[in-house]
């Protein structure tokens, strides 16, 4: 006992000098650059809520009609806009994410190093670095033009959105089936299962929470789109609920026109389409979390 | 009303198993029928000979130990039993390799008809993302079983069997990830006997898990050595001599001048022998403890 008290106490604190100033400076940087992040959000959030916020209303949503750009904000609303930017977007990820999907499981469960498989793999990332503006393109001259005026519709801006979001589906659906570890693939094998059965009792749920969220990211990825749209949807200032014919609308389009406009109450209805947009996005993020975690449950 | 269905289904399972109809129970002294016999089979992976000219017979209803120090090809030959080395890209296997005088590399052999009878289970515990219920019931679902009476009890006696059930009857729509590697391992021969193989083959089953955990699948290996031929692959001689009636010694061929390691089974006999009176020079150094 008595040998213990007079014995010095270790001191075992990381010693000073060099080692316990890099730490100080590689720690002051994270939280540098974590700032640097985070300022230019928090603008952009609140700019968008105290200028869009004031014209948020139940009619502002659900208005089917646009008013014409002179009117003050509290005539009208972004209805229509809503109502194109949902169907759109939700015909554009019927498109891409099943094919996305099943692209991704071939390229993962069946490609290998196939030359087929490699070609895909590597058109998919030169298609996730192509500008959203020349998918906007492409669907002009194959789609639209050759019909003509009658071109514009929903299904055509759909299209150039799914040309958008099919390599994010890709990449993002191929990580997730990639981090699925092989020993499960091996033990569904040596119960004698086949290939696909392996694929889609093991691999696919195991790897589902990630492919839902990776899909939504993709979703609210495209919704907020501007440019594909541009040249495939036309433009309306009233609801049209038929995505497959008529020209139609998107928030993301009013947004550019509106605020665009020298008129205060056009430019405060984009601030206002800007705000929903955000909200809607918010939605699907927030979707996406709980949607993660209820496939996950099994995976602790 | 199920019961006509569930004789039906029963039937259909006991199909896969010729091992119901075939069944000749071995004596421990004298070997039973030869379940598979290996005759100068060599493996390559790509350019790469992984395993040069074995030739060994394994008995059925009996416990084969496979031992031999690391790169001595045991997982390599293990795993050509039911075909595993399949999924590896480039593996090819050389020779003959029959399995109740099927040769399991012919040509219309299918590698899954040969899984379901030759199941498997791995070094690291692998239970699926799933419930414990799910797992065991996967092999049987997969093989057609829907009944859920049936497969009620498939689950039940598997897990009693793998000497689980008590410790997870309560609670088995949890996740099977939740259980500790002890456990784990078990669920993964729970789930390999759920769809009644022939021939269970284990890769180092227990070296991922703590003593009391060893012993408990070591007392399990001799149960279901009642109804399952056994070959297991261990880097634990002592669990050899525990567990196994034959034993397989394979060791590493290196050479020199190209710079390749080749693995090579060097004798194989009943396990005391091989312990106590081995013939080669070799198997004496390593079961001494003389060579690693």
């Amino acid at each position: 006992m008595a040998a213990v008290s007079t014995q010095r106490t270790a001191d075992l604190r990381e010693p000073s000098g060099w080692r316990r100033a890099k730490n100080r400076l590689a720690v002051g940087s994270m939280w540098f650059a974590l700032l640097c992040v985070l300022i230019p959000l928090g603008f952009v959030l609140a700019s968008v809520l105290v200028k869009g916020a004031s014209v948020i209303s139940w009619q502002f949503l659900t208005s089917s009609t646009i008013p014409p750009n002179v009117l003050p904000a509290n005539f009208g609303g972004m209805g229509a806009a809503v109502v194109g930017t949902l169907e759109i977007t939700a015909f554009a990820s019927v498109i891409a994410i099943p094919l996305g999907v099943l692209g991704a499981i071939y390229l993962s469960e069946y490609g290998g190093n196939r030359p087929l498989a490699r070609l895909i793999s590597f058109l998919s990332d030169v298609m996730t670095g192509v500008p959203s503006i020349v998918m906007g393109l492409f669907i002009f001259t194959v789609w639209v033009i050759p019909r003509g005026l009658s071109g514009y519709s929903g299904m055509a801006g759909s299209f150039a959105l799914a040309c958008l979001m099919l390599p994010i589906v890709i990449r993002s659906s191929y990580e997730i089936l990639r981090l699925v570890p092989d020993s499960l693939r091996q033990g569904s094998y040596a119960l004698g299962a086949t290939k696909s059965r392996v694929t889609l009792t093991v691999v696919l749920p195991a790897a589902a929470g990630g492919l839902v969220s990776g899909a939504l990211l993709a979703v609210a990825r495209a919704a907020g789109e501007t440019a594909p749209l541009l040249f495939t949807i036309g433009a309306v200032e009233a609801t049209n609920s038929n995505i497959f014919s008529g020209s139609n609308t998107a928030l993301s389009v009013q947004i550019f026109d509106n605020v665009l406009q020298p008129y205060t109450g056009a430019v405060d209805r984009g601030w206002g389409a800007a705000l929903t947009l955000i909200a809607i996005a918010f939605i699907f993020m927030i979707a996406a979390r709980l949607v993660t975690a209820r496939f996950n449950r099994y995976s602790r | 009303m199920e019961q006509p269905e569930q004789d039906v289904v029963t039937q259909t399972v006991s199909t896969h198993l010729p091992k119901l109809e075939t069944t000749v129970r071995a004596t421990s002294q004298t070997p039973g029928t030869a379940i598979f016999e290996v005759k100068n089979v060599s493996i390559y992976y790509g350019a790469f000979k992984a395993v040069t000219d074995v030739s060994l017979p394994i008995y059925e209803n009996e416990v084969t130990a496979f031992i031999g120090s690391s790169g001595s090809g045991k997982s390599t030959v293990l795993r050509a039993f039911n075909r595993m080395n399949d999924l590896v890209q480039g593996a090819r296997v050389d020779g003959e390799m029959t399995y109740r005088g099927a040769d399991l590399y012919g040509k219309d052999v299918s590698a899954t008809a040969v899984r379901r009878r030759i199941g498997m289970v791995f070094q690291k515990p692998n239970p699926f993302p799933k419930s414990i219920y799910d797992n065991v019931a996967y092999g049987p679902r997969i093989n057609g079983i829907r009944n859920k009476a049936r497969l009620d009890e498939i689950v039940e006696k598997s897990l009693r069997r793998a000497a689980l059930w008590d410790e997870v009857k309560n609670r088995l729509k949890q996740s099977g990830l939740a259980l500790s590697g002890g456990q784990a391992q078990r669920l993964c021969i729970a789930r390999t006997i759920a769809v009644e193989p022939d021939v269970v083959l284990m890769d180092e089953p227990a070296s991922a898990l703590d003593p009391i955990a060893t012993l408990a699948v070591e007392d399990l290996i001799r149960e279901l050595k009642q109804n399952y031929t056994i070959v297991i692959v261990t880097h634990n001689m002592q669990q050899a001599t525990r567990i196994s009636d034959r034993t397989a010694f394979f060791s590493v061929l290196t050479d020199s001048k190209n710079d390749t390691r080749t693995g090579v089974l060097v004798e194989h006999g009943p396990t005391q022998q091989i312990f106590e009176d081995p013939r080669d020079s070799r198997t004496q150094a390593y079961v001494t403890g003389r060579m690693g």
